[in-house]
């Protein structure tokens, strides 16, 4: 048995179009927080000349990550800026010199154990590409020696509509993914790896088949063509068919679950020692001119980026960050490309004008398309009335927000959206029960 | 450059709405409605047309008065209409299908909270207050005369009277009951056109198989032990539309598989109860009624476990 979701237009425009690099941009502005943790720790002042792949900041603390430049030109300013997330964050712009010239520092890391190989990890400022951007050395500490970890699963699932940036890694760097697997098996002594890719793909299936076959530990798993096949328990799962337990990891299962782009990446660091300046990411959407997939420098604007795919078809009307199932609307087109980013996806009037919200009827859409089986009506009637055990009861902490329930309501109400202020409602709750024992 | 939308994800919708819901569920009544003119004649049109706007006139009058939203565009109040009609005698005074209407809308839907809030089949029930309160004309079955647009007013005894009583050698023809050349209400004769609309609905999704398949198969077991004519019951009285429009109703019925399959088996076997052991010759209202008040019970024990721990299926 697999863990489905829903069918959702793939809107794969962009698969057989390779990546194309924007003219760099006049300046970039490149955000200490682009990772799950503690923001970075700028280490250059208004006026330092920069390179591309120089430190620029330091991580600060164990669960942060490095920024370097992307650019070589001249820091303009070190400013406090509102990121589309909401949150106010130090952001360093550099103006560009349009030379492109590479850091001194910029050499292949020494590589020779688990150690060292962590550690290159940790400096290649590399977090996971796929969405989350989570620190990735952090998914590689931990000691095996006491069979931790016995599988690897590479996610390729891609589930989002439009976004094709992981297919062409798949399809253009296929050399790096496979080194990427050796320096894995090398390193982290796990024997195991699963290649999980969306049916929708069958050019990147077939390339990686072809390799996969003659690299001893590798399989390649082809996902039914559903969203959230990418979904991090519904990928572990459908791969291994081991559960992550509630609350916890996949680490809780013997398992690592990394992007394939964050592995073609990291192959690639140890190979040349340039850091994570630059992104491959899809250009999609109703708004846009010339779809296509692009390689931008990190810190580049929305508004760089939407200019080297032809401009505008129609005035758009809403940005987003990633696809548009999880994707985040940007509030304007200054917000610059992170780390994490994908895909930008511009929608015109039409596709971005929200579906008017009514009355539920109980039609039970939501509960029947939900990858974990919980019950999105149930949970919006305890949200709606407060009671924190009923949505403890309902699980609400398991929602992954992949949006299944909303996409298929047929009344368009904000089913996601309620189990996330549920999810807040329940921590709050569970906190305050913690407080009270703690004080008994 | 405009203000931007701001909105949370996801960004992409599918298509049905709960009005493409509506309009598929009067597509799927339209063979019945053709079959109730074929068999009954023109006054069924004029039930039929009665019971609609009456049911859409007291949803837009109620709404009006409590300041609510005009919901008449989702199309519910329509199919709410249609559905009670069908389940009428074609000889019924339009007043009384008129006050059906009301009773259908303003009681059991709109005093409730309106669409997915009511706790019961406003057509099932409504047609259970109208055969309380006027059980001669509601029980006044014409005899069918197909084709005859302006037939003259004769009437005759159900399948499932004749059964009650007894006096299973006068019963019409399997193929006249399937094809519905039978006395009963407007649009619960034609098993054809029933079943026709059934799988539209089924294959546009806009039900599924386990309460119909739960409930005419209870019927089907049942009559079979109890050594009665297993077609002749599943082809009469108001099973078919029950089956496939009013069990599958989804505010009164359960949401999960499982409750959508105990609900059909509860429907069937007290349709079953009520047919061979119960005063009246017909029971599928009732069961309706009765399962409707279990609903939130059955879902409650048929909820699927969040995937928490081990996965079954």
């Amino acid at each position: 048995m697999k863990l489905k979701g829903i069918r959702v237009p793939h809107k794969k425009h962009t698969a057989q179009m390779p990546p194309v690099r924007i003219p760099v941009p006049k300046t970039v502005t490149i955000p200490m927080a682009m990772h799950i943790g503690r923001p970075a720790k700028p280490i250059v002042k208004r006026g330092d000349e920069v390179k591309v792949g120089q430190l620029i900041a330091e991580a600060d603390g164990y669960i942060s990550a490095p920024v370097h430049s992307s650019v070589s030109g001249k820091v303009q300013k070190i400013d406090e800026m509102m990121t589309a997330m909401g949150a106010k964050v130090a952001c360093v712009v550099i103006e560009t010199d349009g030379l492109q010239t590479v850091s001194e520092t910029v050499a292949p890391p020494d590589v020779h154990d688990l150690k060292s190989f962590i550690d290159a990890v940790r400096q290649s400022g590399s977090v996971g590409l796929g969405g989350a951007g989570f620190p990735t050395f952090v998914k590689f500490s931990f000691n095996n020696d006491e069979k931790a970890v016995d599988t690897v699963v590479i996610n390729a699932a891609e589930c989002e509509p439009y976004i094709t940036s992981d297919t062409r890694t798949l399809l253009d760097r296929t050399d790096d993914v496979f080194s990427g697997i050796a320096l894995l098996k090398k390193y982290l002594n796990v024997k195991r790896y699963i290649i999980g890719i969306e049916g929708n793909k069958p050019e990147a299936i077939a390339k990686a088949q072809a390799v996969a076959s003659q690299t001893e530990g590798v399989e390649v798993h082809v996902l039914p063509p559903m969203y959230p096949q990418g979904g991090e328990k519904v990928l572990v799962y459908n791969t291994t068919g081991r559960l992550i337990p509630q609350g916890g990891l996949p680490l809780d299962v013997h398992v690592v679950v990394l992007n394939v782009t964050t592995l073609a990446f990291i192959a690639k660091y140890v190979e040349t020692g340039m850091p994570l300046v630059e992104k491959c990411l899809t250009v999609d959407g109703s708004a846009v001119k010339e779809p296509k997939n692009v390689i931008a420098p990190i810190g580049a604007s929305i508004a760089d980026v939407l200019e080297s795919a032809g401009g505008f078809k129609s005035e758009p009307a809403k940005v987003l960050y990633g696809g548009p199932m999880m994707g985040i609307a940007v509030p304007d087109l200054t917000a610059p490309i992170l780390k994490n980013t994908n895909a930008i996806i511009a929608m015109d009037e039409r596709e971005a004008q929200p579906p008017k919200t009514t009355a539920c009827i109980n039609c039970g859409a939501c509960l029947t398309h939900c990858p974990l089986r919980l019950d999105p009506r149930a949970i919006a009637k305890a949200y709606k009335k407060g009671e924190a055990e009923d949505l403890k009861t309902l699980c609400v902490d398991l929602c992954m927000e992949c949006g299944c329930c909303s996409y298929v309501c047929p009344a368009k109400r904000h089913l996601v959206q309620t189990n996330k202020l549920a999810k807040a409602v329940l921590r709050n709750y569970q906190a305050q029960q913690k407080a009270k024992e703690g004080a008994k | 450059m405009s203000q931007m939308i701001s909105a949370v994800s996801p960004h992409f919708h599918h298509p049905r709405t709960t009005r493409s819901i509506m309009l598929d569920v009067i597509i799927a009544l339209v063979p019945a409605m053709i079959a109730s003119v074929l068999i009954f004649g023109l006054r069924s049109l004029m039930v039929i047309a009665d019971c609609v706007a009456v049911c859409m006139l007291s949803e837009w009058v109620f709404e009006k008065l409590c300041k609510k939203e005009n919901t008449l565009g989702d199309l519910s109040a329509v199919v709410t209409g249609i559905i009670l009609a069908l389940n009428l005698p074609v000889g019924v005074p339009l007043w009384q299908a008129a006050l059906g209407s009301v009773i259908a809308i303003v009681v059991i839907k709109q005093l409730f909270g309106g669409i997915g809030q009511n706790f019961a089949n406003p057509a099932a029930t409504a047609r259970i207050i109208l055969m309380t309160a006027f059980s001669s004309s509601l029980t006044n079955w014409a005899v069918p005369q197909p084709f005859n647009f302006m037939p003259d007013a004769t009437t005759g005894a159900t399948p499932l009277a004749l059964m009650t009583k007894g006096e299973t050698e006068s019963l019409p023809s399997y193929l006249d009951m399937f094809l519905g050349n039978t006395g009963g209400c407007l649009g619960e004769t034609c098993a054809l056109a029933l079943i026709l609309g059934g799988v539209y609905l089924l294959i546009r999704g806009v039900i599924t198989w386990h309460t119909p398949v739960a409930f005419l198969g209870t019927v089907a077991v049942m009559s079979l032990v109890c050594g009665q004519d297993v077609l002749a019951q599943l082809l009469s009285g108001g099973l078919m539309i029950a089956a496939f429009f009013m069990a599958t109703d989804y505010s009164s019925s359960p949401a999960t598989k499982w409750g959508k399959i105990i609900f059909g088996v509860g429907c069937g076997l007290i349709t079953i109860l009520i047919r061979f052991w119960g005063n009246f010759p017909e029971g599928v209202s009732f069961s309706l009624l009765l399962m409707n008040i279990l609903t939130p019970y059955i879902e409650k024990l048929t909820r699927k476990k969040p995937l928490i721990g081990e996965v079954d299926n």
